[in-house]
């Protein structure tokens, strides 16, 4: 009995297509944020360099990335329950 | 630091601890199966459960650690927000799912869900173990930290405190207990940090920060030689000079008070500038700015020296924005204070000084994390180990990981995370807020990083200091639940029912890991006390290049690599364990701890992810490889 899940879960046919999807955006945002890792260790001045509204790259960079996890966060959460509503028939709870 | 103890203080932390245990026993009432208190029986509601994981993740480290390292050292504490919010972009589209279809009530359970390898039983529990504890350190220091200036207490009363209280939440109610804490003290404390920055924001930019700052003095001198001959003020008297560090300090006294201060770099009008000072004299006393720390002449610095608004220096700026205050630090001058310690004539002598910053350098990496001047190979390596452990920490730390289980499906498990991101996300941008906030406002106590964003709201009124500093308490209370309850089931679940295959009933289940609970609480205090003064951040950090190291290559490989086997998985825990603690004891961060010189420490690298993750995956493959192979051969 110690080796299932805690709660039940059902037959969830979605799983290949959320796991590649998943896969994806998780690949499309390390190489976000590879850059920002790579531009401060090779060129730390652009850092200071201010591009808009007299706010420099690492303000606008640092708080892209934190907006950027929410909102691919909310992309990746509407295509999953698109896919599971389309393939499960509505057997997810 | 000395600080004032106030009773609102007192009575709002009283009541918090309070209600925190009432509602633990409330629901305790619900831990009555194994499933209740390790899992809360997987029927919490995703929106209160992702608040919770705000409320596990939000610990010291991210309240008091992140705050004060922006304080002290501008943009690179923010690498820290930037690092662990990325994480949870591993642990929403690559973790969260899959571990909530495989797993059952804990790490190990959802790494041998595919295996029943007692190897992999055995050391996912060991990983648990040593990373909950490593992470159960920083919380109890930050706790020990908190109760100084709230309580007026010693450290090791507010250690002995959490512990405690904890102990009593864990052992009397699991895991829902801990949940609906941690989701009360995640939205407390998302609303009042954003209190505290409206209330920032609308002060806005002062070069006196409030009417009790102290006014630092400059001397002007004679210099003969790199020698200070003579103060213009005749009534000091010059006691002594050292150099250290290319800078030249000169002890003065005055109506027989000795004071230390700066030379500053100008030659054609060299002056004096006052430092804080704290001195052990020979005979063992120590004097705090020339005086018994009694005296409270120890006082909270951080300035701004100049505020630029179009073009032309200002006094102040009034109410400011958002991003408008975000500029007007990059194009203002910061005092910071900077730390240099020496012997000078048998005392041991710690100064901070005057250190003006431009905003512009404040605001962007290269302040602690050497990567423009003064850069060498390996500490920009160690910038590049510290993001990277970062990134991949989190999806690897046991206490978050058992979070999974408490939710009914996987697309609450989902739901939860997305949550979780938008809620710390929002906070991380606010601890940018904080940590400048307390840079410039004159409430930093230099001996002491961790307190900063508490000082900070201690500026706009006593009522919000208690508040969030109470808020703080409950923070590292939930935190300290969360992670003991993480060790807890590691004891009694993973090594004594299903390693040690010990048989128990469901009652005794939940006995044995309440026993194991006290038994991990008792062996964080210990640790709590030991550690005091410690930095939070980066103990913190070292809990998350553990996890890194050990558990995220056995997840993700398990995940995502068909080849993977038991031994393959038992083996990358304990090299990634193993090599990633190795290379902490050896760094020089841990020298310094010592009392050895850093530079002689074997690897220089404070941050050990960029080796021990690497060797972990590569661990793992190789093992696996081998293990295939010699299966096939046998049969």
């Amino acid at each position: 009995m110690l080796h299932g899940p805690a709660v039940e879960i059902g037959k969830d046919e979605s799983i290949p297509k959320k796991t590649r999807l998943g896969l994806i955006m998780f690949i499309i945002y390390m190489i976000v944020y590879a850059g920002f890792v790579f531009i401060g260790m090779t060129f730390p001045k652009a850092m200071g360099t201010q591009i808009i509204l007299g706010l420099n790259l690492a303000f606008l960079y640092g708080m892209g990335l934190i907006l950027l996890a929410g909102i691919m966060g909310l992309v990746y959460n509407h295509a999953c329950t698109r896919y599971e509503n389309k393939l499960n028939q509505g057997d997810q709870k | 630091m000395i600080y004032q103890v106030s009773p609102i203080a007192i009575v709002i932390f009283l009541i918090f601890v309070a209600s925190v245990l009432g509602l633990s026993f409330f629901f305790a009432r619900k831990a009555k199966s194994a499933s209740g208190y390790y899992a809360a029986g997987g029927q919490i509601h995703w929106a209160v459960n992702g608040i919770a994981f705000a409320g596990d993740y939000l610990s010291a480290a991210s309240f008091l650690g992140i705050c004060g390292m922006i304080a002290f050292y501008g943009y690179d504490g923010f690498l820290y927000s930037i690092g662990y919010l990325a994480g949870w972009v591993v642990a929403l589209f690559v973790v969260a799912e899959p571990l909530k279809r495989m797993g059952k009530y804990t790490f190990a359970d959802a790494l041998d869900a595919k295996f029943n390898s007692r190897g992999i039983k055995l050391t996912a529990a060991i990983s648990t173990l040593v990373v909950s504890i490593f992470y159960l350190i920083p919380q109890m220091v930050g706790a020990g930290a908190l109760v100084t200036p709230l309580l007026g207490l010693p450290h090791w009363v507010g250690v002995l405190i959490v512990g405690s209280v904890v102990i009593l939440i864990v052992a009397t109610a699991g895991m829902t207990s801990t949940t609906y804490v941690q989701f009360i003290k995640g939205a407390l404390l998302i609303c009042f940090s954003l209190a505290i920055v409206i209330f920032l924001l609308n002060k806005g930019l002062k070069k006196t920060p409030n009417d009790d700052y102290h006014r630092f003095i400059t001397l002007p001198v004679t210099v003969a030689g790199g020698t200070v001959t003579e103060v213009a003020d005749g009534t000091y008297r010059i006691a002594g000079q050292h150099q250290e560090k290319g800078l030249t300090f000169v002890k003065l006294e005055k109506a027989g008070i000795p004071s230390w201060w700066k030379l500053t770099a100008d030659e054609s009008a060299p002056a004096l500038e006052e430092t804080l000072s704290i001195v052990v004299e020979k005979s063992g006393e120590t004097l705090y700015n020339g005086a018994p720390k009694e005296a409270r002449k120890f006082f909270q610095v951080g300035h701004l020296s100049k505020i630029v608004v179009d073009g032309k220096e200002v006094e102040a700026t009034g109410p400011v924005g958002p991003f408008e205050y975000i500029k007007r630090i990059e194009d203002a001058e910061i005092v910071r204070f900077s730390k240099t310690a020496f012997s000078f004539r048998g005392e041991a002598v710690t100064l901070y000084h005057q250190t003006p910053t431009s905003g512009k350098e404040i605001m962007k990496p290269g302040l602690y994390y050497k990567l423009d001047k003064g850069s060498t190979f390996w500490s920009r390596l160690d910038f590049l180990s510290l993001m990277l452990a970062l990134f991949l920490g989190t999806s690897a730390l046991p206490h978050i990981l058992i979070r999974y289980y408490t939710v009914p499906s996987q697309r609450a498990a989902r739901k939860s995370t997305i949550v979780a991101i938008a809620s710390i996300g929002f906070f991380y941008i606010l601890t940018l807020y904080m940590g400048t906030g307390a840079m410039i406002n004159g409430c930093l106590d230099v001996q002491d990083s961790n307190m900063s964003a508490p000082l900070l709201a201690k500026t706009f009124g006593i009522t919000l200091f208690s508040i969030i500093s109470a808020i703080a308490f409950a923070t590292i209370l939930g935190t300290v639940s969360g992670l003991i309850v993480a060790a807890s089931g590691a004891v009694a679940h993973d090594l004594m029912d299903k390693y040690l295959k010990i048989e128990m009933t469901e009652k005794a289940k939940v006995r044995a890991g309440r026993l194991a609970a006290v038994a991990v609480g008792i062996v964080a205090i210990v640790l709590g006390i030991i550690f005091e003064g410690q930095n939070v951040n980066f103990l913190v950090g070292l809990a998350f290049a553990i996890a890194a190291s050990a558990n995220l290559p056995a997840i993700f490989m398990l995940l995502f690599w068909k080849k993977t086997t038991a031994r393959g998985i038992a083996w990358a825990i304990s090299v990634g364990m193993v090599a990633s603690l190795a290379i902490i004891l050896l760094s020089p961060t841990m020298f310094e701890i010592y009392g050895l010189p850093p530079a002689q420490a074997p690897i220089p690298l404070r941050n050990p992810g960029i080796i021990s993750i690497p060797l972990g995956f590569i661990t793992l493959i190789a093992a696996s490889l081998l293990t295939k192979k010699k299966r096939t051969q046998e049969s």
